[in-house]
């Protein structure tokens, strides 16, 4: 350490080279927002996964059990509840892997920017990608599964918190399954607990109105589950990252 | 930056103790050692990037765990993996990084430009050649205002102009008032470069 002190000059220069001043917080999140939306853009093929699965397998129902108007109906609101679940868990494996696998991760993780609100920009741009349209497709399929009209609404924004949710928890399980190859069947186990209640008052909410009642109750529990989720991931997440970069 | 009694071990083995070095504006410190000594981790824990077992670190001549966000934005590390996105252009991949670090938008066509890599601002960098990628990588040096490099194996994949090129931009930081910390199994042909080989602190059982 004695080394670190040699000449004057060099302790001059130490003086004169002040340190960078910080970018707002913001700057970073919208960096990576950015970013991650436009790979998105480049990679429009696997984007499309998700949201294929979600609209085939939802589309195959009424083959399957039948074209009864009665029966599709009852059944519409959990189908298109558990099929939006898969799509996004589907989806929530890769969110950090390519990171990972480039090194970009952990540029990430010793920037200077808050790791939290970083990792909040991803799973935005996730929910984007994925959350997003499988929300604005559902009226198509509640369409084909004979979904009473009275459902639609409550599907619409049901969906929108529920699959948020399921981002949110996904990332903590994709970050700390990140270090390993195989990790999807243990990002599963890992969320699925988290994704029951999200599941459970989210296809209550549709199945209230459509059994013309108030949706108000399990909404009102969807939206307290999402906002805690919104409150724990990010942190959840970034701690998990740093935990399991170095596997 | 200096660190102290740094000590690493993996899965209850020792990699190394009791190592201690320091920096000062216009050092460069080369890391010597064979495959397996450690480098590489020694340089992540320097980055932060991991934890050490032991030991504390000091940039500007306090403790780092009080200032880590000071001491990032001070900092760029370049490590095994470029750590860009294949996906993106050159141009598209420094300005997202440019987002984490202080720089202006301009200086980035510059870099490029610096860095030899001119006229590919704009191809996906997927398509150029390993080396071509370091080079983007190395491109973080230049429009980064930061004081101290870290960087592992900075010449792999890269061909005689560009270790030249590295070398004259290692000077050039230099003398500039900035730190370097890199790993490299060449010897650099530059005055002046201080070696510490982690071999003498290699734990032994």
């Amino acid at each position: 350490m004695t080394e670190a002190l040699r000449t004057p000059a060099s302790q001059q220069a130490v003086q004169e080279r002040l340190p960078p001043e910080l970018l707002p917080p913001g700057e970073g999140f919208v960096g990576i927002l950015k970013r991650d939306l436009l790979l998105a853009f480049r990679h429009r093929g696997e984007l499309a996964n998700p949201l294929i699965f979600f609209i085939m397998v939802t589309a195959l129902i009424p083959i399957a059990v039948g074209p009864q108007k009665a029966l599709l109906s009852q059944l519409a609101p959990g189908m298109i509840w558990v099929m939006a679940l898969l799509g996004t868990l589907l989806s929530s494996d890769s969110l950090f892997q390519s990171d990972y696998a480039d090194g970009t991760l952990e540029q990430l993780i010793i920037s200077p920017q808050p790791l939290w609100l970083l990792v909040l920009a991803k799973i935005s741009a996730h929910w984007l990608v994925t959350g997003l349209p499988i929300t604005l497709a559902a009226p198509i399929l509640g369409l084909m599964l004979a979904l009473p009209e009275a459902g639609y609404g409550t599907l619409v924004l049901g969906l929108a918190m529920g699959t948020a949710t399921f981002s949110l928890f996904g990332a903590i399980g994709a970050a700390l399954t990140v270090a390993l190859r195989k990790g999807g069947v243990l990002l599963s186990l890992i969320v699925m607990p988290l994704y029951f209640p999200v599941l459970i008052f989210g296809s209550a909410a549709v199945q209230r109105v459509v059994d013309g009642g108030s949706a108000g109750a399990p909404l009102a529990l969807l939206g307290a589950v999402f906002a805690f989720a919104l409150l724990l991931s990010p942190f959840a997440t970034a701690a998990s990252l740093r935990a399991g970069i170095n596997g | 930056m200096a660190f102290a009694a740094l000590g690493f071990e993996r899965d209850d083995v020792p990699l190394f103790d009791g190592l201690s070095g320091a920096v000062a504006a216009g050092d460069i410190l080369q890391i010597a050692g064979g495959n397996g000594s450690g480098k590489t981790t020694l340089l992540r824990i320097l980055s932060t990037a991991l934890a050490a077992t032991e030991g504390s670190l000091l940039w500007r001549g306090k403790a780092l765990t009080r200032q880590r966000a000071e001491y990032l934005a001070d900092l760029v590390f370049v490590g095994h993996s470029p750590g860009i996105k294949l996906a993106l252009t050159p141009r598209e991949n420094l300005s997202w990084l440019a987002r984490l670090y202080p720089v202006r938008e301009q200086d980035i066509a510059e870099a490029l430009v610096r860095v030899g890599l001119a006229g590919r601002e704009d191809v996906p960098c997927r398509t150029l050649s390993a080396g071509q990628q370091r080079r983007v990588a190395l491109a973080r040096l230049v429009i980064a205002r930061a004081t101290l490099w870290i960087l592992d194996e900075p010449m792999t994949a890269i061909d005689q102009d560009g270790v030249a090129l590295i070398e004259k931009l290692l000077r050039a930081h230099a003398e500039a008032g900035g730190a370097v910390i890199l790993s490299s199994h060449q010897a650099l042909n530059i005055d002046g470069v201080r070696v510490l080989d982690l071999a003498e602190y290699a734990c032994h059982d």
